[in-house]
């Protein structure tokens, strides 16, 4: 049925477009821009009709008000995550990209923060799909609850979430992913009347680069690597990158002169 | 000018057609400790390079305490600091060297350099873009330490080479670099050259021992990655550079070691490192 009213939505499209139809190019293939202005009207009314946006009165308003409430609705709409309306990947990675700029510019330490839940199949195949949304929103909201105003919460991916904290100082990075994860594991989410599941999350974290020419992929990876950390040592738990160390212990200086080893390579 | 019958010009075309396919390999030549002899083996090497028919430019790295020119004997009147504040063009700041390779001298006592400021890394960056098209090899000679003026230029770098002597703090400073560099820029290939070894096999026995240091606390730091076990550093021995009394000599009159004493047992070494480098 789904599929029907988006093959409707679609003819109605290329009805306005009699151009399109009469030469012997595939609607599909024309490019956007070449049509009318009305060309995807109906298609973007009916995805903001679906998605609950309430748009102005045109008339009251005003073509050009009307029109760009329609564009600003769209592009929220385009930047969340149709599911739990955080912000999706898209927006996740512009404002990284900008955020990564901006270290680069004051030298402000900021962190990025990837969150996981864990064992996540198993709510799904135990509780069934419906479920596994409802433990996804439920999560988002408890994420929700733990971010200032300036930060930038998203959907990453999957049951992949992700945090980007500007102006977070080394010193309180671990503190800050801790009251992350127990705010989730102090959580219980509604998947059916009476019926509630507990879900924990593991957290990798990593700094921004200050200083070095670095790209917003290696940001994540670095974060992406320390959740993977967490995931190993056991789940339900915060791991941050280390800040580098330049420092040589005498462990390690042992090692280097130990005089047994210079022998035998000698 | 449409003949193709020059290659150079052919190049050049190329060259400017496909600016990704064709630019120099840059080198960041670093180390932990000063004075083991960095500068000088950069502008040996470079000089060996371009015996070897490659175009090479040293970039004075080390911007607040530059000191190129002092080896080269040069005399600059123009350095990188004005192509900064835009008092000269780049192209005028590109000096010939001797030894047939081009510096960009940085000039000593830029004080204000020593804090890398967005100005200071946006220029740097423009200017290794605009020339590496015209090199087969940047060599960027860095300062000492782990600073962030270091890590930046070595940031911008394809290969890492990093100097020490068989002295244990020059070798604990090599390896505290190596350690930064891993952990922080995901370096896994490391480049090496022991210089001033007492012996033959010196410089091999202390990457090794290097190595030994790396797999067992700077590996498993790099180890944690997606699921899959990632390598640690590793480190490849260039070369080993002998204790020479004709370096002291070059050094002292100010010359290039392969231009004053060719022959010699360390201008040698230098030039089976180059051989490495330029295969």
């Amino acid at each position: 049925m789904n599929l029907r009213r988006r093959a409707t939505a679609r003819l109605a499209d290329t009805q306005q477009t009699p151009f399109a139809q009469q030469t012997s190019v595939p609607a599909q293939t024309e490019p956007a821009s070449s049509g009318p202005p009305t060309l995807r009207m109906a298609a973007a009314m009916q995805l903001l009709r679906q998605s609950g946006h309430e748009l102005p009165d045109r008339h009251a308003v005003g073509a050009g008000p009307w029109l760009q409430a329609v564009i600003d609705a769209l592009c929220e709409l385009s930047s969340r995550d149709p599911l739990t309306g955080l912000s999706n990947r898209r927006q996740f990675e512009l404002a990284l990209a900008s955020e990564i700029d901006r270290v680069a510019r004051a030298g402000e330490p900021a962190l990025v923060l990837m969150i996981d839940i864990d064992h996540f199949k198993k709510v799904n195949d135990t509780h069934g799909h419906p479920a596994g949304d409802k433990v996804l929103k439920g999560v988002a909201l408890a994420l929700q609850e733990c971010i200032r105003p300036m930060d930038t919460l998203a959907r990453f991916g999957g049951e992949e979430f992700a945090m980007i904290l500007p102006n977070c100082p080394p010193s309180f990075g671990l503190t800050v992913a801790e009251r992350v994860r127990t705010k989730v594991e102090g959580r219980f989410v509604a998947i059916a009347p009476g019926q509630e599941v507990k879900v924990t999350v593991s957290i990798g974290g990593a700094f921004a680069p200050q200083w070095v020419r670095s790209s917003a992929s290696l940001w994540v990876e670095r974060a992406d690597q320390q959740l993977y950390r967490a995931k190993s040592a056991g789940r339900n738990r915060a791991c941050l990158e280390q800040p580098p160390v330049s420092l040589v212990s005498a462990e390690e200086k042992g090692l280097l002169f130990g005089t047994s080893q210079f022998q035998d390579l000698e | 000018m449409i003949s193709s019958a020059n290659p150079a010009e052919e190049n050049a075309r190329e060259a400017k057609a496909a600016p990704a396919g064709r630019r120099a390999r840059i080198l960041a030549v670093t180390s932990g400790k000063g004075g083991v002899g960095k500068t000088f083996l950069s502008a040996n090497l470079a000089a060996a390079l371009a015996r070897l028919g490659r175009r090479v430019l040293v970039l004075d790295a080390d911007l607040g305490l530059a000191n190129l020119d002092v080896v080269l004997n040069l005399h600059p009147k123009v350095t990188l600091h004005d192509v900064f504040t835009g008092k000269v063009d780049l192209e005028d700041a590109i000096l010939p060297a001797p030894g047939g390779f081009s510096v960009l001298l940085a000039g000593s006592g830029l004080v204000e350099y020593s804090r890398l400021t967005l100005e200071v890394r946006d220029q740097l960056l423009k200017i290794i873009d605009t020339v590496a098209p015209r090199y087969d090899h940047i060599l960027l000679d860095t300062g000492a330490g782990i600073s962030e003026v270091v890590l930046f230029a070595v940031s911008l770098a394809d290969d890492v080479l990093v100097i020490t002597t068989p002295e244990p703090t020059s070798m604990t400073d090599a390896y505290a670099t190596i350690k930064v560099l891993a952990t922080q820029q995901q370096r896994r290939d490391i480049r090496l050259v022991v210089n001033q070894v007492g012996r033959l096999g010196e410089g091999r026995a202390i990457r090794g021992q290097l190595q030994l240091v790396v797999d067992r606390f700077v590996a498993p730091m790099m180890a944690e990655g997606d699921g899959m076990t990632k390598p640690g550093p590793k480190l490849e021995l260039l070369g080993e550079v002998p204790l020479d009394p004709a370096v002291r000599e070059a050094v002292q009159k100010r010359r290039l070691l392969l231009q004053l004493l060719p022959g010699c047992a360390a201008a040698r070494a230098v030039e089976a490192i180059a051989a490495r480098l330029a295969p």
